[in-house]
């Protein structure tokens, strides 16, 4: 029988390597230790009740050892998880959604390098359900060819959930890690990151017109790292498909849920179905915003900012380009929805 | 999904077909289409020519690379999809009895294995497509009789400048 410190040493030592983009997240090894305080809390209690629950004691940690495991090889990127046949096959069921449902419009598209690895940096909108995200996966992979490899990061969460795990991983989607994002860059693929990511993804509805990164600049260090060109992503109306009235974040640490799932909000919208929506874990309709994403040249860092660019520079210069942009796409819209 | 679509340019096939096989000519008169790039150096499209070409639908920008597959002088210029979605299209000239030319644009497309969601998206499609189609056919005949009148007025100068000098 497995001793429980050990299951427990085992629960944390398998979040190796999961390091944060951001560069300010705890690690995954961190975040898994509360599923070793579970085994070893089973197991005080095996003891306690004799040997009818030494049984149950292993049952437990060996589940929290399972999910562990589990946790581990959806968090580490496996770029053949990517499937062209599956998302060529599925274009048309997101050219519908897209046209139909959003009215989506990508603009200047011949901005990204038509070679070569790139690294897209976007701004988030939606809730969980990122409409634009679709509207931009479609767009680049009718652009350049499902032949083109094109991988998105995401959220831990929504890249290890059964259901929507299945679904985004063959389209290319990872685990948002430093380290995943390098393997893709690294494989010559072009990568979309949202650096604002749960923090952005959920602000206010007051909120919709701004760009919010949250301070976030590991991107910056992927970007030299690598010696990729950024090509800065701007769109409107994803956050008009649901009306997030506060990220919750207070709610996510009272909670321990950025410890526990590198949560850092919870947040409450009124959505359909739900009514009043707390979390949008399992998603919600988004409403028919039209949504209107541009593409701005390419940004060379070296070049710009010279041999050594400074990242709190970097990080203003885009962050105001991409802003000044939305705003240019806020003016032109006349109505929350319709555009 | 097949599209359909023809006109009758008053011009004999030899001036519809100048203009159709002169690359650089499609971005003029194809209506939706935002890219054609033909990859050799020479614009001119000929049998085994590989095409760069997107088109405009709804809310995506789709094409591929197209190759031509098909090429008879006069008569018939077809090609068929290497990558992107699978499309196949094909200009067909007629001459008609009086000297015009019967001039019929067909396209056909479709995404295998897409099943229900691509029939339906197939569908949606068609009326913007066949709309693109009938725009480009017309955009040709304003062209090629532009052409027409602009060669008879040349032989026309031709013919009198000796009898002037």
């Amino acid at each position: 029988m497995a001793d429980p410190a050990t299951i427990a040493e085992r629960a944390r030592t398998n979040g190796e390597g999961a390091s944060d983009l951001n560069g300010e997240g705890p690690g995954l090894r961190d975040r898994l230790a509360p599923l070793g305080g579970l085994a070893r809390a089973g197991g005080g209690l095996a003891r306690a009740g004799g040997g009818l629950l030494a049984a149950g004691q292993e049952a437990a940690a060996g589940v929290a050892a399972g999910a562990a495991r589990q946790v581990r090889q959806r968090l580490r990127a496996d770029l053949d998880d990517r499937d062209p046949d599956w998302l060529r096959e599925r274009l048309p069921m997101l050219w519908l959604l897209a046209t139909i449902w959003f009215r989506g419009e990508v603009r200047n598209l011949g901005n990204i390098p038509e070679r070569g690895p790139v690294l897209m940096v976007g701004n988030h909108s939606g809730g969980n359900v990122t409409p634009d995200t679709f509207v931009f996966t479609l767009a680049f992979s009718s652009y350049f060819g499902i032949e083109r490899r094109f991988h998105q990061l995401a959220h831990n969460l929504v890249v290890t959930l059964p259901f929507s795990g299945s679904m985004l991983r063959p389209g290319g989607t990872v685990a948002a890690s430093h380290k995943n994002a390098e393997r893709v860059l690294e494989s010559g693929a072009a990568l979309l990151v949202y650096p604002g990511g749960d923090w952005e993804v959920h602000r206010p509805i007051w909120d919709r017109f701004k760009v919010d990164f949250a301070g976030r600049k590991g991107f910056i260090r992927l970007a030299l790292d690598q010696d990729v060109p950024i090509v800065p992503v701007v769109s409107v109306g994803g956050q008009e498909t649901s009306l997030f009235l506060s990220r919750g974040d207070r709610l996510a640490r009272a909670l321990g849920l950025d410890r526990l799932f590198r949560l850092k909000v919870l947040p409450i919208s009124l959505a359909i179905p739900w009514g009043l929506n707390v979390g949008d874990f399992l998603g919600h309709v988004p409403l028919p915003a039209k949504i209107t994403t541009e593409v701005l040249p390419p940004i060379d860092l070296r070049e710009q900012f010279g041999p050594d660019p400074d990242p709190d520079e970097v990080y203003e210069h885009l962050t105001r380009v991409m802003q000044e942009t939305l705003d240019a796409l806020a003016a032109e819209r006349r109505w929350p929805l319709i555009g | 999904m097949r599209l359909n679509e023809s006109i009758v340019i008053s011009a004999p096939p030899e001036l519809v077909w100048d203009q159709i096989t002169e690359g650089s000519n499609y971005l003029h008169f194809m209506s939706g289409i935002t890219r054609w790039e033909v990859e050799d150096d020479d614009s001119r499209i000929e049998l085994g020519t590989r095409i760069r070409m997107l088109i405009r639908v709804g809310s995506a920008e789709v094409g591929g690379l197209i190759e031509v597959v098909e090429w008879q002088p006069e008569r018939d210029l077809a090609w068929a999809s290497v990558t992107g979605v699978d499309q196949r299209g094909r200009w067909r000239l007629r001459e008609t009895p009086d000297g015009r030319t019967r001039v019929e644009l067909r396209y056909a497309y479709g995404v295998a294995g897409s099943g229900i969601p691509g029939w339906i998206a197939e569908l949606v499609a068609a009326p913007s497509l066949g709309g693109n189609l009938r725009s480009s056919l017309h955009q040709l005949k304003r062209r090629v009789e532009h052409e027409r009148l602009r060669a008879e007025a040349a032989r026309r100068r031709a013919e009198r400048e000796p009898a002037e000098a």
